[in-house]
């Protein structure tokens, strides 16, 4: 729980690639108005969810809206907390530096422990 | 869909008379639009439209109110970096209108 | 005949099923089914062997978007949309594992 009164834990947890279904997208927006609020907000990327940060996506061939770089305008949204599950990173031969915007790398215990210290969850 | 009629060119706006698409915009449009919304524009007004842009080319999003008075502040210095400035300029909130000016989507969240 | 995967390895059994199934043929990765198609995964050992059985093909512009176009392992044949009309006109059939 939050030590602040009136401040809440927003997890939102992202396990869905982006592109193939709206799950990426809708997060990201859901985020970007929850951040009006003065919640403590973080984003927890797990399994393709990694996949949302990936860099160098280019989506003029799908003629769909490339939103990968608005994952870099959340630090001006004081959305500073983005961790990434180790595991999937690996699984999917991705590193860091692969990432587009710096995170904070935990294993699934270290996410799963985080998880329960929420106040809300948001499951996309 | 409405259309605004600049320089014997059409060009569609939704209802709300944002521009649809991003690439219609220039300096004559902004310039319409502005008129519509009785904004007279001067080199601050382009400041902001044109700070707008480029935060929107940069981030694919337009900001929150909030997140420009910060960015503006930061790049323009702290007496432009106020809600104050920049309700001067743009008195129906500089999200909504100056987005509206500078050809960007209503800012996610703003109703 | 012509096999269509448009789901990740990684969250479904979709390309699973598709070469358990299918003796060989054309296979097409598309949309979230071109992570199949990246090196250095979990997967990449499994989409290996695939090759060995199916001409495997796999929509660029899909790939690009996912930002893994640098990535393609070695043999996988990227196809536009153009080459994607030619997969389908030049199976008699088609199974999309959706």
């Amino acid at each position: 729980m939050s030590d602040e009164p009136g401040i809440k834990k927003f997890m939102f947890v992202n396990r869905k690639a982006p592109y193939g279904t709206v799950y990426a997208l809708e997060a990201l927006e859901v985020v970007l108005i929850t951040a009006a609020f003065d919640q403590d907000v973080s984003l927890a990327f797990l399994d393709d969810g990694v996949f949302q940060l990936r860099k160098g996506q280019q989506t003029k061939g799908i003629e769909t809206k490339n939103f990968s770089p608005t994952y870099r305008a959340l630090e001006g949204y004081d959305i500073e907390k983005l961790y990434v599950e180790k595991e999937a990173l690996a699984a999917r031969g991705l590193t860091e530096d692969d990432l587009l915007v710096d995170v904070t790398v935990l294993d699934r215990k270290a996410l799963g422990a985080l998880m329960d210290e929420q106040d809300v969850i948001l499951s996309f | 869909m409405p259309n605004i009629e600049v320089n014997g060119k059409s060009y569609e706006t939704d209802e709300e008379g944002y521009l649809v698409n991003l690439a219609d915009w220039n300096k004559d449009v902004a310039d319409y639009i502005a008129k519509t919304e009785n904004v007279a524009m001067s080199e601050q007004h382009w400041e902001v439209v044109d700070f707008l842009r480029g935060y929107y080319d940069e981030y694919q999003i337009a900001p929150a109110v909030r997140v420009l008075t910060k960015a503006i502040g930061k790049k323009l210095g702290p007496e432009k970096g106020n809600s104050q400035y920049l309700y001067e300029l743009f008195p129906y909130g500089p999200a909504k209108q100056a987005c509206k000016i500078a050809g960007l989507p209503k800012p996610t969240g703003c109703v | 005949m012509l096999h269509i995967v448009n789901k990740s390895p990684f969250s479904s059994q979709a390309l699973d099923s598709c070469v358990q199934v299918a003796p060989g043929g054309d296979l097409l990765l598309i949309e979230d089914g071109v992570y199949a198609a990246s090196s250095g995964t979990v997967a990449d050992n499994f989409m290996r062997d695939i090759m060995k059985r199916f001409r495997v093909h796999v929509l660029g512009p899909d790939l690009e978007a996912r930002g893994l176009a640098d990535r393609l392992i070695d043999g996988i044949t990227p196809v536009d949309y153009a080459g994607f009309v030619d997969l389908v006109v030049r199976n008699k059939t088609c199974q999309s594992w959706l």
